[in-house]
This record gives C-alpha cells, sequence and structure tokens, in this order.
C-alpha cells in the first residue's frame, strides 16, 4: 500500500469512530438530520478549504481567504443594499474581484519570488482593509432570492434537509477532486508541491499554474463569502476572522502534508466534517464550553503533524535502507 | 570523419563568465549510435559545454549545428523539443507523482478535459517494457531505487527528445549491479540510433561503455580519442595536461622520522559509500599529499578525518591514546582545523568582516559563552594579515569582497588562530593566482617546518610534489598507493591513479 494513503486513512477511521462515539452518547446524532445539518453548517468553510488543498498541496499557504469571505459578504450586502442589481450579477462581479484578487497573490508570489506567506500576509489586511472601507456595520441583507435560496432544500429520508449551499459544498468538492486528481492542471500542481526546480525542469508551466492556484483560491474564497452571507443574511467586516487557520487545520487534519506534494481533496471534506461533528457534539452535550472544539481540534492538528513526520521518516529510513542494501 | 556522420557538432563553442573563459572555441562532434564519453577535471569546461547544448547557459560566440542545421536552444524545454534530453545525477523527476505521471507529466492522454489514467498507465508500462522493465507504474516514483528511477528519467527523456541523450554522471550513486542494469539500458539506445554523450568520473565505466572520448582541460579541447587507442595511463595524462615524454626530475621531501610515534594513527577507518577503510599515521611536522581524480574519495578522506563525515568503522588514537572523533566540534577540541574545498559554500562567510571570519574557529573552539574580547580579536586580525600578507583595505572589511586568494589565506589564518596540531587544506590553491599561489605553498612550508602536521588535497601534482613528504593515491574511494620522499614524482603518481583496478593490489611504499 501507498503509504502516503495513510494520513488520509487515518482520517477516515477517526471520523467513523467519533461518529460511532457520538452515536453511542446521543443516539440521536446518527440520522440525515444531523449530517444534513454537518454539511449546511460546514458549506462555508469546506468551499474555502478545497481551495486551501490546492494551495497547501503546491507547497503554499493563503492566508487572505478569511478576510476575502468577509469582503464578499460586505460587498454582496452594501451592493444589495445601495443598488437594485439582482444579487446574480453582483456574484459574478464579486467573483471575478476575488479571482483576479488571488491571481494578483499567485502573480507577486510567482514573479517577485516571495513567500506566500508573506504575500498572502498583506492579502489578508488589505482584503479586511476593503472591507472595512466599504462599511463597518454589520448590513442586513433582505432580498427575495436570498429567501429563496435560504428555503431551498431536498428533504432526506429521514426528514434530513440537504440544503442548497450544503449541495453546492458537495458539488464543489466534487469539482476539487477531479480537478486535482484527473487533469493536467491537478499534476501541476502536485509537481509544483514536489519541488519547483524539478517541476520547472521537468516542463510544468509554474507560473501560469501557480498564478491559477491562488486565483482558484480566491475564487473558491469568494464563493465561500456568498455562502456566509446566506448563511448568517448579513455582511460584517469583523466577521470570519481567523477562518483562513481552520481552513489549514481542515487541510492538515484530511490528511494533505503541510509541504505540499501529498494529500486528496476527499480528505479535506472529511477534515471539514470532524470539525463539524466536534462542535455537533459539544452542542447536543449542552454542558460543554464550545471552545473544547478548538481544544480538540487543536490536539487533533499536532497529532497529525507528528503522524505525517513518522510517515516522512519512515519513507526517508527506507529509502535509505534500499541504497545500502 | 566525414561530415554526414556528425549528429550534433559544436564550432568554435565559447562561454566566458566575469574573470574566467569557461569555453574556449571548443569544438566537439557526437554521431549517432555512438556513446561519447566527455572527461575533464574540475572546471574543465564539461558542464558549462553540457549547459550550453541544453540551453541553461546561451553561448557567447560559436555554433551548434543538429544534423547539419544551427539551433540555438532557449532553454532546457527548447533543446528536448529539438531532440535533445539531459538526465543528471541528482534525478531530476518528482518522488510524489506516480511512475507513470513522472514519464508522461504535461502529456497525459485526455478525454474531455480528463485525464485517462488507464490509458496513461498502459502508456507508461509500454514505454518502460523497452528498457526492460516491468514495474508497477502506479506507485509513487520514490518506492523504487535509485537505478529504477535513473532508468525512468532516460525513458521520460527518450521519448521527449528522441535524437541526443546526455547522462551527466548518472552513475555517481549507484552499486556495481545497477550500473550493469544502466548500461544495458544506454546500449540498447545507441543500437537503436541515438547520440549519448556521457560524463563520469570513473574511468573503468568510461572504457566499459564508450566509443570516443573527448578531454577538456582548462576550458580548451585537448583531444578527441577513439576509446580502443587508448590506455588509462594515457588519459589520465591528457585530463591532467601531463605528456607522458614530460620528464620531471623533482622528487618529493625527507626528513621525517618514520620510526617515531605517530602523532595520530587512523587504523580501519572508513565509511560506506564515501572511503574504504584506510590506515594513515600522521606525524610530527609532515605533509602528507593526497592525489586522485574528481570524484576518486579524495575530499571524503579529509573529511572522514575532520569528523565531518563520520566513520562507521575503524579507530583513532592521538599521542597513543583513543580519540573520538563523530564530528567537527571533537576534531577542532582535538587541535584540527579543516579548510574546504569550495571555500565559497561552506568556508568563508561572505557579508562578515576579515575579522570576524578569522576568530570564528577560534571563538567556537572556546564557546560562545567565553566572548574572545574585541582588542584580542582585533591584535589576531591585524597579525594574520600582516603575516600572511592578505590584501585588505582594512580588517572590518566584508570578506565577500576579497579577491579568491585573500579569502582562501583569510580561511588559513582562521584556522591559524586556533594554533591547530593537525590542518586539514582541501585544494588550497584552487582559483587563486598565481602570485597568491606561491605564498600559500611556502606557508604551508613554514607551517610544518614549525613543527605542524598537514594533509593537503590538490589536483596539481607538481605541487604536491613540491611540498609532501608522503603522498597517497585515492582511486575509485580507495586508498591505493603511498609514495614516501624520494618516490614521489609525478610520473609515480600519474602511474599511480591510472593503474586499472585489477592491479592495484601492490602497495607502492
Amino acid at each position: 500500500m501507498n503509504p502516503r494513503l495513510l494520513p488520509f486513512l487515518a482520517t477516515v477511521v477517526i471520523f467513523v469512530v467519533a461518529y460511532v462515539i457520538c452515536w453511542l452518547q446521543f443516539p440521536a446524532m446518527l440520522s440525515t438530520r444531523v449530517i444534513g445539518n454537518l454539511l449546511t453548517d460546514g458549506a462555508f468553510l469546506g468551499i474555502v478549504a478545497v481551495g486551501m488543498t490546492f494551495v497547501i498541496l503546491s507547497g503554499g499557504i493563503d492566508l487572505s481567504v478569511g478576510s476575502v469571505i468577509a469582503f464578499s459578504g460586505v460587498f454582496v450586502a452594501v451592493m444589495l443594499r445601495d443598488t437594485g442589481i439582482h444579487p446574480v450579477p453582483v456574484f459574478v462581479l464579486l467573483l471575478a474581484i476575488t479571482t483576479a484578487f488571488g491571481a494578483a497573490m499567485g502573480l507577486i508570489i510567482h514573479v517577485l519570488q516571495m513567500p506566500p506567506f508573506i504575500v498572502t500576509l498583506a492579502g489578508m489586511f488589505l482584503a479586511r482593509g476593503m472591507a472595512y472601507v466599504l462599511s463597518v456595520d454589520s448590513i442586513p441583507i433582505a432580498h427575495p432570492f436570498y429567501d429563496w435560496v435560504q428555503t431551498a432544500y431536498w428533504l432526506m429520508p429521514g426528514k434530513g434537509r440537504l440544503t442548497l449551499i450544503g449541495a453546492t459544498m458537495l458539488a464543489v468538492f466534487v469539482a476539487g477532486i477531479l480537478l486535482a486528481h484527473r487533469t493536467r492542471f491537478g499534476a501541476n500542481v502536485f509537481a509544483l508541491g514536489g519541488g519547483v526546480q524539478t517541476a520547472r525542469l521537468m516542463g510544468v508551466p509554474v507560473g501560469r499554474t501557480t498564478v491559477l492556484i491562488y486565483a482558484l483560491s480566491g475564487l473558491l474564497a469568494g464563493l465561500s463569502g456568498i455562502v456566509f452571507s446566506f448563511y448568517t443574511s448579513a455582511g460584517y467586516s469583523l466577521a470570519t476572522v481567523g477562518v483562513e487557520l481552520d481552513a489549514i487545520a481542515a487541510v492538515v487534519i484530511g490528511g494533505t502534508l503541510l509541504t505540499g506534494g501529498s494529500g486528496f481533496v476527499a480528505g479535506t471534506l472529511i477534515g471539514v466534517l470532524i470539525m463539524g461533528l466536534i462542535q455537533t457534539y459539544i452542542t447536543f452535550d449542552g454542558t460543554l464550553s464550545s471552545w473544547w472544539t478548538k481544544i480538540i481540534i487543536g490536539a487533533l492538528l499536532l497529532a497529525f503533524i507528528v503522524l505525517q513526520k513518522a510517515l516522512l521518516d519512515i519513507t526517508a529510513k527506507r529509502a535509505s535502507a534500499r541504497e545500502a542494501g | 570523419m566525414s561530415e554526414s556522420q556528425a549528429l550534433l557538432r559544436t564550432e568554435g563553442l565559447t562561454k566566458t563568465f566575469p574573470g574566467t573563459r569557461a569555453l574556449d572555441a571548443v569544438d566537439f562532434d557526437l554521431r549517432a549510435g555512438e556513446v561519447h564519453a566527455l572527461l575533464g577535471e574540475n572546471g574543465a569546461g564539461k558542464s558549462t559545454l553540457i549547459k550550453c547544448l541544453t540551453g541553461a547557459y546561451r553561448r557567447d560566440a560559436g555554433e551548434i549545428l543538429l544534423e547539419g542545421a544551427p539551433i540555438d536552444p532557449r532553454d532546457t524545454q527548447d533543446a528536448l523539443a529539438l531532440g535533445i534530453g539531459t538526465v543528471y545525477q541528482e534525478v531530476n523527476l518528482l518522488p510524489n507523482l506516480s511512475v507513470a505521471e513522472n514519464l508522461l507529466l504535461g502529456r497525459q492522454p485526455r478525454r474531455v478535459g480528463l485525464v485517462r489514467r488507464r490509458a496513461m498507465n498502459d502508456r507508461a508500462r509500454a514505454m518502460l517494457a523497452r528498457y526492460g522493465l516491468s514495474i508497477d507504474v502506479t506507485r509513487n516514483l520514490d518506492a523504487y531505487s535509485v537505478a529504477i528511477q535513473q532508468i525512468v528519467a532516460i525513458a521520460r527523456a527518450v521519448s521527449m527528445s528522441g535524437r541526443v541523450l546526455i547522462l551527466d554522471e548518472p552513475t555517481a550513486s549507484l552499486d556495481r549491479d545497477e550500473v550493469a542494469m544502466l548500461f544495458d539500458v544506454v546500449r540498447g539506445l545507441r543500437d537503436n540510433g541515438l547520440g549519448i554523450i556521457f560524463i563520469s568520473h570513473f574511468l573503468d565505466q568510461v572504457f566499459e561503455i564508450a566509443d570516443r572520448v573527448t578531454v577538456l582541460r582548462n576550458g580548451r579541447l585537448v583531444g578527441v580519442h577513439d576509446i580502443g587507442g587508448l590506455d588509462r595511463l594515457r588519459l589520465v595524462n591528457l585530463m591532467l595536461g601531463r605528456e607522458l615524454a614530460e620528464e620531471t626530475r623533482e622528487t618529493g621531501r625527507g626528513g621525517i622520522d618514520y620510526d617515531a610515534a605517530p602523532r595520530l594513527r587512523f587504523s580501519g577507518t572508513g565509511r560506506r559509500g564515501a572511503i574504504a577503510p584506510f590506515d594513515l599515521d600522521v606525524h610530527r611536522g609532515e605533509v602528507i599529499g593526497v592525489a586522485g581524480l574528481l570524484g576518486s574519495g579524495r575530499t571524503e578522506t579529509a573529511e572522514l578525518m575532520f569528523g565531518a563525515a563520520p566513520m562507521d568503522c575503524g579507530s583513532v588514537t592521538s599521542e597513543g591514546r583513543p580519540l573520538r572523533l563523530a564530528s567537527p566540534r571533537d576534531a577542532i577540541g582535538a587541535g584540527f582545523g579543516f579548510s574546504p574545498e569550495d571555500r565559497k559554500t561552506s568556508g568563508i562567510i561572505g557579508d562578515m568582516s576579515v575579522r570576524e571570519n578569522i576568530v570564528l574557529a577560534l571563538q567556537a573552539r572556546q564557546g560562545w559563552l567565553r566572548r574572545v574580547p574585541m582588542r584580542r580579536q582585533r591584535e589576531l586580525a591585524d597579525d594574520f594579515i600582516k603575516r600572511l600578507d592578505i590584501r585588505t583595505s582594512d580588517a572590518e572589511k566584508p570578506i565577500g569582497e576579497l579577491s579568491g586568494g585573500n579569502q582562501q589565506k583569510a580561511l588559513l589564518a582562521r584556522w591559524l588562530a586556533t594554533n591547530p596540531e593537525f590542518l586539514i587544506l582541501d585544494e588550497p590553491t584552487r582559483g587563486i593566482d598565481v602570485g597568491a599561489h606561491a605564498e600559500i605553498i611556502r606557508m604551508i612550508e613554514e607551517l610544518c617546518a614549525s613543527g605542524m602536521s598537514l594533509l593537503v588535497i590538490s589536483a596539481e601534482l607538481d605541487e604536491l610534489v613540491a611540498y609532501s613528504h608522503r603522498v597517497i593515491v585515492v582511486r575509485d574511494r580507495v586508498h591505493v598507493a603511498e609514495l614516501v620522499g624520494e618516490a614521489i614524482t609525478t610520473d609515480a603518481i600519474v602511474k599511480a591513479i591510472a593503474r586499472p583496478a585489477a592491479e592495484a593490489g601492490e602497495n607502492a611504499r
């Protein structure tokens, strides 16, 4: 078996075991209602985490996405409040802006050979600042289209609701899986994560791929912002602070190597669901502080990083044993 | 040779870097269906020539002709498209991708934008089958040995280029069986009409696989020979720039009492994959020269003795007492000094001043808590600048701004400041001008007269002969000969380097 599958399998096992523990304590948790809520509540994080998966697979990082989500919400709210434009063209305009924003960061990273950490950190402040410029207050969104989307769902057997935004996340994951594992672009992303210099020597269009990766992350951050605005019916510049870190955590818990080059988009979905599951457990329990979510996620993250390091060491040892033998 | 035979030719190829002419009007030709070895010592221009052919460098003058038509590759992709593929010593593939993805990256078969995995894996299997390799192509590349990775790299390069294959030291990290496997692949490609340029430091391998040999030295073409008309001695002479007829009267120096107890005794010390176990006694006031071709194990010997590459067998005694040499710290503690071969990357710290560079080793030995007082630092720096005639405006100038020779002298000063008993110098005279050259040699002689023991590695045989009491000859990572005093001549050294492995049993001492 490929040792790189291990972190992914570990994630799946942890998810299943965690779900069984929850179910043993609260039998009601094994219902399509809870599953439907997991998907709805995790939707905006899941969408942005797909973009983050591509970034991390390529060996980069994107710290700007939390701010971009907040900016998106404020942008949409302001546009709907101040103009009579229908939400759909506003969404299109927004996605164009966030995609261009991501592409610009990718371009700077590639052309100036700057570390993604610094470039996207600057992007984080910039996007948050732009959100403040648009409005410092929370702006409620009231539009018939919003009412329609918020009530659109498919009733699963067992009365669980698969909402439109939950379904959107699943669709993004399916698209992300195909893009990462079944296209030349996806192979190029993995190639960058394996080594930029080598990838260049092998003919990978490094610049184009880098720009596309960050553009994709920007696009999905914008989409996540739209979903978040449906979720909260408001745009607020102080919202989603630190979501970029939640996304990174979901990606790493999902079995993607933080140094890039190895991982699965599907793992990120499990990572998001694990985070949602902990939250749901705490809600069911009712006595635990919701900060326990952070503590458990912190512990999981640590465990995964140690697991990855151990796997790397094992592979390296095997390789050197082969050399010697 | 007729024009029509040449697959790839260069005419008057020239490349200049600031201060050096790396290639000086080199004519080179490669025929279809031959393995052509490109040989030369460090700095001979091999890699510059290869980089011009593959587009990594732009030439300054001259022509490159592929099948008679002038070409001008701008980068490696361009060269690939023209038909020139390259495989390096470090496998330039991605360990985190599957074998099939590595073979077909950028050319994966697709249907409506999606990669057809099965078709891709089938194609990869078919590609490798040509080389007699039947492996699971869906596994990651790093699941396989370096030899198999090399063959995958060759398969990729050949499938993308298909006319010229450049193998840049492909065998450096392979064992004997793996080399044989690789050579089978290379012969198969040659028989299919590819032109193959083969670069290697292992002369045995050159004689085994090559049809013709081109030798470069100091950026110039020395000669092109059919392998059949060459013997090892002649080849080594060509590479080192000596003619057989040349008589050298000069011999090494005597005057060391080999019956006295040695200062240091290395017994059976070695490191797997770097240098075979050797015995070596180091006496007081002795200069031991180490000679051998590049990659023969001469630098590895020095690194092992300094603890930079810890030994995995054998023992060391100092003045009869056992000595632990697991790290450079141990070595420095025991009074060793080491000036490495590549002063730019492992010696000087360019941004720090001359003074700071000189004090570095002394400070390291004292421990960072006991800072060498600034006054003492200044005294030391000024003293060495005067004694070694380091040309610098003042001691506070960043060392990176000094010339190569002066950097080398400052490096020497760093170790002399620690008052070492045993100093290892790896290529102390490389890349420095004639004046500084003579001064460093004079300094080596002075140091040993003062009782210090030295081990000096050099490719300059005249130089070794001039100051050595003893010369160790290294070949294929084994100490193969030891010449003492009167027996040290450049001819004797060249013969020892060139002697084929089969006769290596006897010892010249």
